[in-house]
């Protein structure tokens, strides 16, 4: 098994969203989204709820229209087809599997609409049963399954008729924390065994970095940064989606000197500025920037740095010992709260205490700098 | 539930019966409604039926009579060989199940799209929509179909529109045949058949709906393989709800059908008010309950499977 399935060369554009936007009287939901999944991709919404992603979700299968902008398959519009028309399947967070069809029934339903033969039907579904493991309950109904095995089911369900698009809505919503973690990885299995283009949307930010090739992070109807999980994690665009993926460490600061190879920012109450080893694109000069830098990515010692830059003084306030790693909650002299993490890869006794006096440093390049 | 704490010996003795305790405390309460009011009467029928006709009062003679110092209790069958030697009897029961089978499937047919529809309105409409269904029974039931004399009678509300409009030249008679009846009867009673298809429909998941759609089902599909099947309960209910009463209908063939249009319920009328023949007439009524009993212990058995699976 395979973790990540990075894509391999450039892939053509199998969906296109053109200013998409929805509003519900007068509430805007989804607000000019432009966008574009791939062929073979995993590619997922992230956000909150109420970030229009799930609209932006039931936009693509059909059930919601359009207030404006299109939807390109192939190039051609289909945001005004019905959704029994679209080439795509949906896989719902409830699974809605018919409760008075058996497994089997279930599977076949979308293929009967399709007029195949009895014989055609059978071996898909066959098929289809195999890919999810679930051939021993090809008779059960729905209420005879447990929350795992109607999850397959209407997997199954949603890849049997070779959808051009398969849209997971929520897909680990309804399962236990345990199953949660085994499913997401036998998903990306069956979905790229298959081969299918497959947009998700979720509000589990570990969930998204699990299983998506790319992430579109959301918040009130718009996109915000769309990137590999590693580009998302590593160099968020904005303070929303710093925050929103992962812990981080927000410096307010302004721009003492930027140079294409550097740049110093100097952050009010803090020891020393920030100095940052590459150039930065912004419309320059002296403006107000905001500073991350994740809490792995710091250091603790008790002894002060002799760095020129990159360091600050403080006081532990809080710490949690977790086995793998302890958290650190390190009150500034300005008052802020910063969080470190240290792996706790020595045997050994916690090294800082509380209200100890510690001074944290990082290096040039573990920073991000946030202007919006 | 515990019954209180018992003084009287009686009481005492009552409560510690197994059949009383807990659970079955409670269970029995719906069970002793049932026996007080409708098992006791259905008995009382039943008795009256195995007599005959006396002038007296009441005007049937008594089963049991003592003489000579023994019991003696005289069964008489010979009301219910009368309702098989005439025809009427067989006819009027037949006649009956048809207008309201018939009646029914109408209901079903107009009463099935309008629950679909109020429980897709939005929830402020749907309320307006269901006050709307249940508006008319505010009125009292025989008041709204006099009304119906006016509006099917020859100079009546349609036939004066129609013939303003020069669309016909003579009124269409519709009053006192069975098309009245069946106008009342699917007037009176689709409440009945909306309710309790509404109750379910909105039960009903919308996502599987949605689940349809997008494997490719028409929306007429969708109704069929999915909507149709999940509302089976909804259904039954409503047909029975419509189809007990129909069957038994007195006021509406009376008053809206035509000498030809026999319905037992009439028949008993007559038996009982202008024949004064009790024994007759609780014949009738024993074997119309029998008939009804069969669809009820159907729905019941579908009911119980339906729950089962």
């Amino acid at each position: 098994m395979t973790l990540k399935h990075i894509s391999t060369g450039p892939s053509e554009v199998l969906v296109e969203l053109e200013a998409l936007s929805k509003s519900f009287d007068g509430h805007v939901a989804v607000r000019g989204v432009n966008l574009q999944f791939y062929q073979g991709e995993i590619f997922a919404l992230l956000g909150g709820s109420g970030c229009g992603k799930s609209t932006l979700l039931r936009m693509l299968a059909g059930f919601e229209k359009p207030s404006g902008g299109r939807i390109l398959l192939n190039g051609q519009d289909i945001a005004h087809i019905p959704p029994y028309k679209r080439p795509f399947n949906m896989m719902f967070q409830s699974y809605a599997l018919f409760p008075h069809m058996t497994v089997e029934q279930n599977i076949a339903y979308g293929l009967k609409q399709d007029k195949l033969s009895k014989t055609e039907i059978d071996k898909t579904v066959t098929e289809m049963l195999k890919l999810v493991h679930m051939e021993a309950y090809r008779t059960r109904k729905p209420s005879q399954l447990s929350g795992g095995q109607r999850q397959r089911v209407a997997l199954a369900r949603s890849l049997a008729k070779h959808p051009k698009l398969l849209l997971l809505d929520e897909p680990m919503g309804a399962l236990d924390k345990k199953l949660r973690g085994e499913m997401q990885l036998e998903l990306v299995d069956i979905i790229k065994q298959v081969g299918v283009t497959c947009v998700m949307v979720t509000h589990d930010q570990e969930e998204a970095m699990t299983m998506a090739d790319r992430i579109g992070v959301m918040n009130a109807g718009e996109i915000l940064q769309i990137g590999s999980p590693h580009d998302i994690y590593e160099y968020p665009n904005c303070r929303y989606v710093a925050d929103f993926i992962g812990e981080v460490n927000l410096f307010e600061g302004r721009i003492l000197e930027e140079e294409p190879a550097y740049v110093i920012i100097e952050v009010p109450n803090l020891e020393r500025p920030i100095y940052i080893d590459h150039g930065i694109s912004g419309p320059g000069g002296t403006r107000p920037v905001g500073v991350a830098v994740r809490p792995e990515k710091m250091r603790m010692s008790a002894e002060q740095p002799d760095e020129q830059y990159n360091w600050g003084k403080g006081i532990i306030d809080d710490l949690a010992y977790l086995g793998q790693h302890s958290i650190y909650h390190v009150k500034m002299s300005d008052g802020k709260f910063v969080q470190i993490t240290q792996t706790n890869d020595k045997r050994r006794e916690t090294p800082f205490e509380l209200e100890q006096e510690i001074f944290l440093s990082w290096n040039p390049d573990a920073c991000v700098v946030l202007e919006k | 539930m515990k019954l209180p704490e018992p003084k009287h010996p009686f009481w005492q003795r009552l409560s510690a019966l197994p059949f009383l305790q807990g659970r079955n405390g409670v269970i029995a309460l719906p069970y002793l409604w049932l026996l007080l009011f409708f098992l006791v009467p259905f008995i009382i029928v039943l008795k009256i039926s195995f007599a005959e006709t006396e002038i007296a009062i009441p005007p049937y003679t008594d089963l049991m009579t003592v003489e000579d110092g023994h019991v003696q209790i005289d069964l008489n069958f010979n009301n219910y060989g009368y309702l098989f030697s005439d025809d009427l009897y067989l006819k009027s029961y037949l006649s009956s199940i048809r207008i309201a089978l018939v009646s029914t499937f109408i209901c079903l047919l107009v009463g099935y799209p309008m629950a679909l529809a109020i429980s897709r309105a939005k929830p402020s409409t749907r309320n307006v929509l269901l006050l709307l269904v249940i508006l008319p029974s505010w009125t009292s039931f025989l008041i709204r179909i006099y009304a119906w004399i006016g509006i099917l009678k020859p100079n009546g509300y349609i036939n004066n529109a129609l013939m303003g409009m020069g669309l016909i030249d003579e009124p269409i008679i519709m009053l006192h045949t069975d098309f009245a009846v069946y106008v009342g009867i699917v007037y009176a009673y689709l409440p009945f058949m909306i309710l309790p298809l509404y109750a379910n429909m909105m039960k009903l998941d919308h996502s599987l709906v949605e689940a349809s759609a997008d494997l490719g089902a028409s929306p007429i599909r969708t109704l069929f393989s999915v909507i149709v099947p999940l509302t089976k309960a909804g259904i039954l209910a409503g047909c029975m709800l419509v189809f007990i009463p129909a069957v038994g209908e007195f006021v509406i063939p009376e008053l809206l059908g035509g000498p030809e249009t026999l319905m037992i319920g009439k028949i008993l009328w007559q038996e009982f008010f202008n024949n004064r023949d009790w024994p007759v007439a609780s014949a009738v009524a024993i074997i119309m309950l029998m008939i009804l009993i069969l669809p009820i212990m159907w729905f019941d058995r579908v009911q119980n499977k339906q729950q089962e699976a």
